[in-house]
């Protein structure tokens, strides 16, 4: 029996982005299906060999985020490492695995993790910027992963 | 650990996906027809297993509890 294949695009670089699409993989390859995300722009970071440590939540422009501040205050310094500090003591309180983590989760069960060419070109992200074990695909090579997988998301 | 089970895996105070994750990396080393007895404590648990049951190819012998507390018996099919 083929497994059954989910396709996902991270094109957000933030904690908060992040963490779904490696929920989502995680779990359907613990299912037993084949999993691949596509990090394209700002998701790139998520698979960058050191943004991924560093991966933060936005005081501006994220209403729901931990620190729900208007956009003026949301600019002040220090605003969005007090909302990153306070979804990693969420996180962290709940016993949710640090991104880190959670990309070894995912890479450990066979998850492809496809980096968008293009934006490697365009954000100067070398291969060896990258995770060991990224793979670099452009935007025909993800649609054919996709055009096979029997769940698309864009996360 | 009761004897009746091949492996008794406890995820209490274990949030999505950790419980599925888990799950599926002991039945991944689980020989086909062995049961696996497994205790969750995340309310989403209550869909989440049987869901992953069916996706697997698991058999999903018993299900009891309520949101707070769940235990799981799931025999390992022999597929994944």
């Amino acid at each position: 029996m083929t497994p059954r294949r989910l396709a996902l695009v991270a094109s957000q670089g933030t904690l908060d982005r992040a963490y779904p699409s490696l929920i989502l993989a995680t779990t359907a390859a613990s299912m037993g299906w084949e999993a691949g995300v596509f990090f394209t722009f700002h998701g790139l970071d998520i698979i960058h060999r050191e943004r991924h440590r560093r991966l933060k939540v936005p005081a501006v422009g994220n209403p729901a985020g931990p620190v729900s501040v208007p956009t003026l205050v949301g600019a002040i310094p220090g605003a969005t490492a007090a909302a990153t500090r306070m979804m990693q003591r969420w996180m962290g309180r709940a016993g949710m695995p640090p991104v880190p983590e959670m990309l070894e989760m995912a890479r450990g069960l066979g998850t492809r993790l496809l980096a968008c060419s293009t934006t490697m070109g365009v954000m100067g992200v070398a291969e060896d910027d990258l995770l060991p074990g990224c793979e670099i695909a452009g935007a025909a090579a993800f649609l054919d992963y996709a055009a096979g997988a029997d769940v698309q998301l864009f996360t | 650990m009761t004897d009746e089970h091949s492996m008794t895996l406890d995820c209490s105070g274990l949030l999505c996906p950790l419980p599925v994750y888990k799950a599926g990396i002991a039945l991944g080393r689980m020989g086909p027809g062995e049961t696996l007895e497994l205790i969750c404590t995340d309310p989403g648990s209550l869909e989440d297993i049987p869901a992953m049951a069916r996706q697997r190819g698991d058999d999903l012998l018993s299900a009891s509890g309520d949101a707070a507390r769940q235990v799981f018996v799931l025999r390992k099919g022999g597929g994944a």
